[in-house]
């Protein structure tokens, strides 16, 4: 990829609470916000920050399923109904499945690097707690090749990354692995802790590693991975400015309250097409590639990292694809601490999909406010340590079996 | 006849009752499983639900249509699997309405009692009435040239006396689920002397299908259960007598609900118990058992005066539990029945006094909810009924009282041969009854 043309910017993060299960507040029995309840809040959460919607040019929304959990298609035409102010703006939906949230920020940058906007409010939103989880696994299954569906497990998602655990586990061991796919839970649900908009904000679990641990169940889930390696079922929105320095300037925001977007990588592999080794995610490593090089940086001077953890082995094999462990040491790499907040590249600080939650369509954007809040210092509770030297954040969002990938780095404006 | 040839054509009489309706739920999914099974897909199932009317078979479907597709969407991992050959069911809500029209389509229900007389197999869950049973037996069973087998769901009738009474030699048995039959895990399997080793066999088998836990029970009125419950209700009953004579009747059913419910660390109380069975089915149990039990007066003129008021308990369609001797609210106790006031008297008025009346519970208490799965509940049990002793209090008494005359009635059951083993005693009480310890144990000994 060739490096941006302009300067592109993020700022204004908002995220909703990520609802369901585990929330104090979740009833799945009581009438609950609807979806265009979660686009408004954070909608809004963002044009407050911004001056308003007279300094929107553009808007864009990701969302995976709508049509079928909430029966509602035409998004784009959900975003006036955020502020009044944003009618007869130009809008576009994007959908790729659980990367719908990250290909809505490609193209927002795309619209700002196009020149066409100076500042492009980005949504992302999924509803999924309207339909119970083994329906709900009916509907996340399109994010596959539906012609696999038939022979795919019940929960067709946990079956596709069960049997790339088994295949990690056979080729690399078995229980160095699942100690740490547990720790990788450990770390979620403690970063979550410190959150107050996440799924297991008030998780009281006290040893978590060892419930990470317990047996999976093949007769009622799946072979290799058991409820603590999955992300939640979530309802939730985020919602971010995508701006060029005359976006910001209009809106009287310094740079240095904003993120620059100094790399992408975008790509999509062969739907139709088993990935050729389980125990690898080529397109992750792919994108990430192609991001760090259109940033000019190395993997060594990332501060932090946002991945898609969907399964806790996900998260595992995103290490090794980013580059930051050999194949078979991503294991270690986790065991050694090195992704804990306290470690050398502290990962998903606010709890990731795991302990943050997993809205589908809206993952992308909540992983980029998160890196926001990280690098220009409105973390809060979550605040980690940015280092001088290496200052860059990154957001790795994933759609399907490693099919539809966005990698952005950022560093603070 | 094999097993699932002799599944081929089922009926159930008292069909849309309470205990009729989970039977048929779970005797059409196991007859839908066999005949979904490759060797078994060109043979047709049927099951008669036979009741007296069409309003409460539609509720039966109704409950059948809820209950069997909860049960689809928990086995879709399994299911998927049975589904494998249909390509046309593709996501797991194709093969979730697949299930649920699979097993209704086994169900053919009907008020015309002789259908059931073309059955191999029938089931009868009717009222706790001999004279009845006898007479559905008389149109469906007794003179039958096929022969089929009956299974009695009666809880207390003995069985040898329904073979005799209905022609029903060798081909009898008592089958005894617990309420609900869908959840509760306990089958009193009850062999008369005449029960064929065929039908004995069958039930086994059918039993292990279903994934029951069966205790077998001798044919003795009340079997293992109502053995136990009629009598640990009696207990209460006559304690209410007894401290009715201090304070105001509703304080003493009050009183005596608490200490077996919190001090006896049970599920429910023995008037929430009473109450949730029914106070007629309770009364119907005892008309069968007194009468054929001499000299112990297995009879409880509180409960007939109630009865009499139509104060009945039970539950609603839904599930929730009708007022009895207590008075609910969203499922919480809100009142006592007083049957000279005839009306409820909120507990309220006189909880406060009530509880100081029966003391502290000894600490650290003991909850039945937190307690019923802890694998060290021996200890916290044997240090929490051990404190009683030296408590003094009047719910430390009562409890005493209580836990010790029901490990009597328990040891009783073994030494009159109705249990084998105070094992099967306990197992029923654990088991059926939900209780955290069986009543034959050391805490009260």
């Amino acid at each position: 990829m060739n490096k941006l043309r302009r300067k592109v910017y993020m700022t204004a993060g908002y995220n909703t609470v990520s609802m369901g299960t585990g929330r104090k507040e979740f009833h799945p029995k009581k009438p609950r916000p609807g979806l265009e309840d979660y686009i408004r809040e954070a909608g809004q959460g963002t044009l407050k920050q911004v001056g308003g919607a007279g300094n929107i040019d553009e808007g864009v929304i990701g969302n995976f399923m709508a049509a079928r959990f909430n029966n509602q298609g035409n998004l784009a035409s959900l975003i006036p109904a955020i502020d009044p102010g944003l009618q007869w703006k130009p809008c576009v939906r994007v959908e790729g499945a659980c990367a719908s949230g990250a290909l809505a920020l490609a193209s927002g940058i795309k619209s700002v690097l196009a020149e066409t906007a100076e500042m492009v409010l980005a949504v992302g939103v999924e509803v999924q707690n309207t339909v119970k989880a083994i329906y709900g696994a009916d509907i996340l299954a399109t994010a596959g090749w539906i012609r696999e569906r038939k022979d795919g497990h019940a929960y067709f998602f946990p079956g596709k990354f069960s049997d790339r655990a088994g295949a990690y586990f056979e080729k690399y061991g078995r229980e160095r692995t699942r100690r740490a796919m547990a720790r990788w839970y450990r770390n979620a649900i403690e970063n979550a802790r410190l959150c107050p908009t996440a799924q297991e904000f008030s998780n009281t679990t006290a040893d978590l590693e060892a419930v990470a641990l317990s047996e999976p169940n093949p007769s009622t889930f799946v072979d290799y991975l058991n409820v603590f390696d999955c992300s939640k079922v979530s309802d939730g929105a985020s919602a971010i400015a995508i701006a060029s320095e005359e976006g910001l300037r209009r809106a009287g925001i310094p740079t240095s309250a904003a993120v620059e977007v100094v790399g992408i990588g975008q790509a999509e592999a062969d739907l139709t097409i088993a990935p050729p080794d389980p125990t690898r995610l080529e397109t992750t490593r792919r994108v990430v590639e192609r991001a760090l090089a259109s940033a000019g940086i190395t993997v060594g001077q990332l501060a932090t990292v946002e991945t898609h953890d969907c399964f806790s082995i996900a998260g595992i094999l995103a290490v090794e694809a980013i580059g930051l462990a050999e194949a078979g040491k991503g294991p270690d790499f986790v065991l050694d601490g090195q992704t804990a907040r306290t470690g050398r590249v502290p990962f998903n600080t606010t709890g990731g999909l795991i302990g943050w939650g997993h809205p589908t369509g809206a993952t992308g954007v909540h992983q980029a406010v998160t890196i926001w809040e990280q690098l220009t210092g409105r973390a809060d509770r979550s605040q980690i340590e940015i280092p001088k030297d290496r200052p860059y954040g990154l957001t790795v969002n994933m759609g399907g079996d490693d099919k539809t990938l966005v990698a952005i780095v950022y560093r603070r404006g | 006849m094999d097993y699932s040839e002799r599944l081929e054509n089922v009926a159930v009489l008292g069909a849309a009752g309470k205990m009729g309706r989970g039977i048929v739920l779970l005797l059409a999914m196991e007859m839908a499983d066999i005949g979904l099974k490759p060797e078994f897909r060109s043979r047709r199932f049927v099951l008669h639900a036979v009741d007296v009317s069409h309003a409460m078979l539609s509720g039966l479907m109704r409950y059948l249509r809820e209950q069997v597709q909860k049960a689809a969407e928990k086995r879709i991992v399994a299911l998927r699997k049975v589904y494998a050959d249909r390509a046309d069911l593709v996501d797991n809500s194709d093969i979730v309405r697949q299930y649920v029209n699979d097993v209704l389509d086994v169900v053919r229900p009907t008020t015309m009692l002789e259908a059931a007389a073309e059955s191999n197999v029938i089931f009868e869950a009717a009222p706790e009435n001999l004279d009845l049973k006898l007479q559905l037996f008389a149109r469906t069973a007794s003179d039958n040239p096929r022969q089929p087998w009956v299974f009695t769901n009666t809880s207390s009738i003995p069985i040898e006396e329904i073979a005799g009474r209905a022609r029903l030699d060798g081909r009898v048995m008592g089958f005894h689920f617990y309420n609900p039959p869908a959840v509760q895990k306990l089958v009193e399997l009850i062999r008369a002397g005449s029960t064929s080793d065929d039908v004995a066999a069958f039930a086994t088998a059918l039993c292990k299908n279903l994934r029951k836990v069966v205790v077998p029970s001798a044919d003795r009125p009340g079997f293992i259960g109502n053995g136990h419950f009629m009598r640990d209700l009696l207990h209460g009953v006559a304690e209410v007598d007894r401290l009715a004579k201090t304070m105001p009747f509703v304080e003493a059913v009050y009183s005596v609900n608490r200490v077996s419910q919190d001090f006896l660390v049970r599920p429910m109380g023995i008037f929430q118990l009473i109450d949730y069975v029914g106070l007629d089915v309770c009364q119907c149990i005892l008309a069968v058992m007194n009468p054929r039990l001499q000299g112990e007066n297995l009879h409880s003129p509180l409960i007939d005066r109630l009865l009499s008021q139509g104060v009945r308990g039970g539950q609603h369609h839904d599930g929730s539990q009708k007022d009895g001797f207590l008075q609910y609210a969203k499922g919480r106790i809100a009142g006592v029945y007083d049957p000279e006031a005839k009306r409820y008297v909120p507990v309220a008025d006189f909880q406060a006094a009530c509880d100081a009346r029966l003391g502290p519970l000894p600490q650290p208490a003991v909850l039945w909810k937190e307690i019923v799965l802890d694998k060290a509940k021996d200890a916290r049990l044997t240090q929490f009924f051990g404190a009683f002793k030296s408590m003094k209090t009047a719910g430390a008494e009562l409890a005493l009282a209580y836990g010790a005359r029901s490990r009597e009635i328990g040891l009783k059951l073994v030494s009159d041969g109705v249990a084998r083993d105070a094992d099967d005693v306990n197992q029923v009480l654990l088991t059926g009854f939900f209780h955290a310890y069986g009543p034959i144990n050391a805490y009260f000994g």
